[in-house]
């Protein structure tokens, strides 16, 4: 027997290089823009530029307004979509025969994530404040209560922008759940709510919560579909109003006020600025809470992922 | 004269176009064990699963022909699908428990029958165990994850798990075929033991298991059934040519 020598694989080496290169780069350019705004974005931290108004035409103060508009707009938007998405989903994946028509849906909600976000701000302007919203006013008699563009519809419209990702994860989840599972508690004389129930919800639990916490990430980073529903380019009172019940009061989020958003926020002192050498430190500032804000929720989701994978591994 | 279970008449399955039982017709005796042989393909899961509506479950299936059991017709429409499973018990080919506590697995079939008492719930867990013959492996870690349980004693608690819902029938589908030989040896035991109180009916691909452990084989080929009598009958002085070639090894 001969054995030849190794010969040298030089298109192997040239597509290696090439990938490295392009790894590289990426690496490289995540790590300047991520850098500047740490760098830039550090020094303006603290409590006061967490908690304050923006003062002097934003040019001094803080995002406090807008860091709590961002919160409680995302609140809501959870509020509306998980319930949503989730029970969309088991119907789709538990009960829902694969036909036509389901396919179909399947397709739509794939395509709806592909939506530019714009559309869904004419799409909440149209559906949500002129159509429900003006006819809601006319029919509960509350003057110009509903017709506006207001926190509740800013929520409504980015829930709907996010609905696809709680659908997609949660099925991806159900699915994930092994059929011996469901044969084993069918088996034992469960009903198929039973089965989903105290099978399949239990073992998809982490899966949904990470849709859901990607989906306040995403709901949260939005700019374009909020410009018409209600975010306010400078807003120092807080969208809330007291909950007045038999002599009690408790503080609430009045989801028809307008409000601040981070994002928005940012836009606004980037464009609208009368002064943009005062500005450019503050937004720096704001854009760094955004990021760490989205990143410590995609970090939660990670983790989620981790532990579920860990879980399903052992199977 | 002895008692039969379960009576199969004129049985036949369709998978949409595709005909995977043809004409089936057998009595299955009470508390005896019943072997399915065959060929693989050959529909004996398939019949296992037709004896507690789990081919329900699978879209495009279509069942004709009439099972009963201790008289009644399961196959009727007024019939309570879910009261039929718990009373006949599965026991499936891959270990299936569910990815939470060994006690938890075995309540969970009491529980979802509406037993709440903990008491109660604990004194079916001792029951099964013991009936299963895992007790005593198990009896100081009942909160731990029953995955962490080796392979063997997986399979063993299915079977407790199948118990716990009181069935008369239990249906086991190859359930050692993923089993090492000693942990085998022990499901077949355990399947000799609990003959004396339910009615077992076993697919196996084993031909010896199916020697050791049955009294009655049934041999599938091809969607019929072709013979159909006492294990040292199928096994020793087989009526069919074809059973003959197959017990004997000679295809399969």
């Amino acid at each position: 027997m001969e054995l030849k020598k190794r010969k040298k694989d030089f298109s192997g080496a040239i597509f290696l290089g090439i990938v490295r290169l392009m790894f590289f780069f990426l690496v490289f350019v995540l790590i300047l823009l991520l850098g500047k705004i740490f760098i830039e974005g550090i020094g303006v931290i603290s409590l006061e530029f967490l908690i304050d108004s923006p003062k002097n035409n934003m040019t001094e103060g803080g995002i406090g307004p807008a860091i709590f508009g961002t919160i409680a707009v995302t609140l809501l938007m959870v509020i509306f979509t998980v319930p949503l998405g989730v029970f969309s989903a088991i119907y789709l994946n538990e009960y829902a025969k694969d036909t036509f028509f389901t396919r179909i849906i399947r397709t739509s909600i794939n395509n709806l994530a592909g939506v530019p976000s714009i559309v869904f701000g004419l799409f909440g302007l149209g559906f949500f404040i002129l159509f429900i919203g003006k006819n809601l006013d006319e029919i509960l008699q509350t003057g110009l209560l509903f017709g506006q563009p207001a926190l509740l519809w800013a929520s409504a419209t980015l829930a709907v922008l996010v609905l696809p990702i709680v659908i997609v994860s949660t099925l991806e989840a159900l699915n994930s759940v092994p059929k011996s599972h469901r044969d084993a508690s069918y088996g034992l004389g469960a009903t198929k709510w039973q089965t989903t129930k105290n099978v399949v919800l239990p073992q998809a639990r982490p899966g949904i919560l990470t849709g859901t916490i990607l989906a306040i990430s995403r709901g949260a980073g939005e700019t374009a579909p909020i410009l018409f529903l209600g975010a306010a380019f400078f807003l120092p009172n807080l969208p809330i109003a007291d909950l007045c019940i038999g002599g009690y009061c408790i503080p609430m989020i009045n989801p028809t006020e307008q409000f601040m958003y981070l994002a928005y926020h940012i836009f606004i002192m980037a464009t609208q600025s009368s002064n943009p050498t005062k500005t450019l430190p503050l937004q720096y500032g704001s854009t760094l809470v955004l990021i760490v804000l989205t990143f410590l929720l995609n970090i939660t989701a990670i983790i989620f992922r981790y532990r579920f994978r860990k879980i399903l591994g052992r199977l | 004269m002895k008692e039969i279970k379960i009576v199969v008449k004129d049985l036949n399955l369709f998978y949409g176009d595709k005909q995977a039982l043809k004409n089936i017709t057998l009595d299955i005796l009470a508390k005896r064990v019943t072997a399915f042989i065959g060929p693989s393909g050959c529909g004996k899961s398939t019949f296992l699963r037709v004896l507690n509506r789990m081919n329900d479950l699978i879209d495009n299936v279509k069942t004709k022909g009439e099972v009963f059991i201790d008289g009644v017709n399961i196959y009727d429409k007024s019939l309570d699908i879910v009261n039929l499973r718990k009373n006949v018990g599965m026991v499936f080919q891959k270990s299936n428990l569910f990815p939470k506590t060994i006690y938890e697995n075995i309540v969970y079939g009491p529980k979802i029958n509406g037993i709440r008492d903990k008491k109660f719930l604990d004194e079916i867990v001792e029951k099964t165990l013991n009936q299963a013959a895992i007790w005593d492996e198990v009896k100081d870690r009942l909160n731990e994850n029953a995955l962490s349980l080796s392979g063997g004693q997986q399979q063993r608690l299915c079977i407790a798990r199948a118990l716990a819902v009181e069935p008369e029938i239990i249906l086991m589908d190859e359930p050692a075929s993923a089993l090492d030989p000693i942990s085998t040896a022990k499901i077949e035991e355990l399947i000799h033991d609990l003959k004396k109180e339910y009615t077992i009916v076993i697919v196996t691909h084993n031909m010896q298991q199916a020697a050791r452990v049955s009294d009655q084989t049934a041999f599938f080929y091809l969607g019929e059934l072709i013979e159909y009598d006492k294990t040292t009958t199928i096994f020793t002085n087989p009526g069919n040519k074809q059973t003959e070639d197959y017990v004997t090894g000679r295809f399969g």
